[in-house]
């Protein structure tokens, strides 16, 4: 039931060997053609949900030029995972929860150290147990910072400032986080208590499935770009540490809400029909829209304030271990970056600018040099991308480029699921596969051994391949790969 | 879904469709009467985050009361309501007892669900929990009522 099992494959146009078309004539409502950044392998490898879902997408109203999916892409709800979309909002452009996703502001922090693996492998095992106790990962989690509602509410509003104002972190910090790792305009009357009650006790959490905390090792032949690498502060055979994680069950609650409300109006007051709940809808200019927007951006500060909680943890346990200042150890952070965000943004269409809501769901910003949105420290380089990989084949670090206003400058994410979670469980056995892995070299510690099983490397796609297609696509530049040490599971 | 009769009586409950998701949970429940098929689907959402819920005992008691236009919302909401207690309580149950009565609210149908559900804290020392339940989606939610009773699909996202 529920699913129709009949769609029929679209014929794809080849625009490069990176990007593939979908017509507007594939599917009656589609108002722009729909683009696939995939090499033929990716491309091929993609379940037939995925065109069927981002062809959805491009039925929305307002949407411009293209409804794009990302490299890594696969089948969500609503978009795709990887699906990006971009609504002018002085042509009736909508803004919908499902373009962004349950876990509003997921993303990824990377740290780097002035550690080496010489100086890390003697004390690997008691990094790992300090980090699994510090940082509280899986279901049923709470995080060491104790708030009650109305603080909670003054979080929401202030993000990773709120952080830093108490202690958690450094003013530096805040220079290199998307956004200053604060949304304004974000207004704590548009988050239901609900959402409170829910996210309170979750700042400084993982939460679960493929959320992890990871120590990496920069190996010198996975340095691709030299220069960059070494103004960025990484070098051969430095130690990182890298996470992922969201906004945990406030973030899922605002989108619940939102999505609820969205339902109730969307036709009756707005006449918008869609193909799909989840791409539930209302005007970017209405008040439903509005108030949606400012709750996400509450969403979006509690994450950027859930992950620099974790951050200054990270910073006590590596302190805590070499007996030395975080300082003193070069702990400073790379980036921070959302994937699962809609923002406001100043693009070229056809030779004018326009102020667009981009969509990104499972798909990061990947703002080339020059742009606004780019922090000053990484202005004449471009962005700094992190790409969490599977925890067994390793992770990226990407540049933004010029050549990335085809894709609203949008990259990928991550390496994108291919095997069902059950299927990962019947293949994989969790203590198994963490013997297995310790063996080739990543200790694993996890909150859940069946959760384990389920983020088996072998579920994902390949990352390089998802890498390579974003570089020679041109919406994004290797810097360096990353690969695992240690990782605590969610 | 098993459309035979047989079938339908005999695995009253849930089962996974691991067919439908790759990066999610997709399952599909069923039951005699509406408040079965209520029961089925919560069963399938604990088991969803937790390995063996068998060890759950009823040490905690919450009494829940929810209404909607109909009965697909309702199911919604009441899953929706098992996954807010989940992060806000730290609550994971393993018995439900429903009762749902259909009303009149001016010319529209209402739909009232009165539940008690039995269960506890999550206790991370004890319990072999998998994964977090971040929401209920509406993609492909589905419920109807068949010849056999009621059926319904649901996808959560984790």
């Amino acid at each position: 039931m529920g699913y129709n099992d009949d769609i029929k494959r679209p014929d794809m146009k080849k625009i490069t060997d990176y990007i593939w078309e979908i017509d507007p004539s594939y599917k009656q409502g589609m108002r722009v053609p729909a683009r696939i950044y995939a090499s033929k392998a990716l491309l091929d490898g993609m379940d037939i949900h995925v065109f069927d879902q981002i062809t959805n997408v491009a039925t929305l109203p307002g949407i411009v030029k293209h409804a794009f999916c990302m490299p890594d892409g696969h089948s969500g709800y609503g978009f795709p995972i990887g699906g990006v979309a971009a609504m002018d909002t002085n042509d009736g452009g909508v803004i919908s929860p499902g373009g962004i996703g349950f876990d509003i502001n997921c993303g990824m922090r990377l740290i780097r150290t002035d550690l080496t693996i010489k100086d890390v492998q003697p004390k690997i095992h008691e990094l790992l147990d300090k980090l699994f106790k510090s940082v509280p990962a899986g279901v049923g989690s709470k995080g060491f910072v104790k708030l009650d509602a109305s603080t909670f509410r003054k979080v929401v509003e202030e993000g990773s400032e709120w952080c830093i104002d108490n202690g958690y972190g450094w003013k530096d910090d805040l220079e290199v986080t998307e956004l200053g790792g604060r949304e304004e305009n974000a207004d704590n009357r548009t988050v239901s208590d609900k959402a409170v009650q829910r996210g309170k006790d979750q700042i400084g959490t993982l939460g679960s499935g493929n959320h992890y905390l990871e120590i990496q090792h920069v190996k010198e032949e996975n340095i691709h770009d030299k220069a960059l690498a070494k103004r960025w502060g990484i070098f051969p055979d430095q130690i990182v540490v890298m996470f992922h994680c969201g906004s945990r069950g406030f973030g899922h609650q605002v989108a619940t809400d939102y999505l609820n409300i969205f339902l109730e109006v969307m036709e009756s007051k707005y006449k918008i029909k869609i193909l799909d709940r989840e791409l539930a809808s209302a005007p970017f200019n209405s008040p439903e829209g509005q108030n949606y927007f400012s709750g996400m951006k509450c969403a979006m500060n509690m994450s950027f304030a859930n992950r620099q909680t974790i951050l200054h943890r990270v910073r006590e346990v590596f302190s805590d271990v070499f007996k030395t200042d975080a300082e003193k150890l070069g702990m400073k952070q790379i980036y921070d970056v959302a994937h699962n965000r809609a923002s406001l943004e100043k693009h070229q269409v056809d030779g004018g600018w326009k102020e667009l809501i981009v969509h990104r769901k499972g798909a990061t910003a990947a703002f080339g040099p020059g742009r606004p949105e780019v922090s000053a420290r990484y202005k004449d380089d471009g962005q700094p991308i992190i790409i969490g990989g599977s925890m067994e084949t390793g992770s990226y670090l990407l540049v933004g480029a010029e050549t990335g206003a085809q894709t609203w400058f949008t990259t990928a994410h991550g390496s994108g699921r291919t095997m069902s979670r059950t299927r990962a469980k019947q293949l994989y056995r969790g203590d198994e596969l963490q013997k297995d892995m310790e063996k080739r070299g990543i200790l694993v510690k996890t909150a859940s051994y069946a959760g384990l099983a389920e983020e088996a490397g072998a579920a994902y796609k390949d990352i390089d391949e998802v890498i390579e297609t974003a570089h020679n696509a041109g919406i994004s530049r290797k810097v360096v790969k990353l690969v695992p040490i240690a990782n605590v599971k969610g | 879904m098993q459309d035979s009769a047989v079938m339908t009586v005999i695995i009253m409950g849930y089962r996974y469709r691991e067919d439908l998701t790759a990066a999610d949970v997709a399952f599909e429940a069923d039951g005699r009467t509406l408040e079965e098929l209520f029961e089925s689907a919560a069963i399938a959402l604990t088991n969803t985050m937790i390995e063996d819920s068998s060890i759950l005992a009823d040490k905690v008691e919450r009494k829940i009361t929810i209404h909607a236009a109909g009965e697909e919302r309702l199911l919604h909401d009441f899953l929706d309501e098992l996954v807010f207690l989940k992060d806000a309580e730290m609550l994971i149950f393993r018995s439900f007892s429903i009762k749902i009565t259909k009303s009149k609210s001016g010319d529209s149908p209402k739909f009232s669900l009165e539940a008690t559900l039995k269960g506890e804290e999550i206790d991370t020392a004890r319990h072999r929990m998998v994964v977090d339940v971040k929401a209920v989606s509406w993609h492909h939610f589905e419920l109807k009522k068949g010849k056999d009773g009621w059926k319904a699909l649901v996808i959560v996202d984790v």
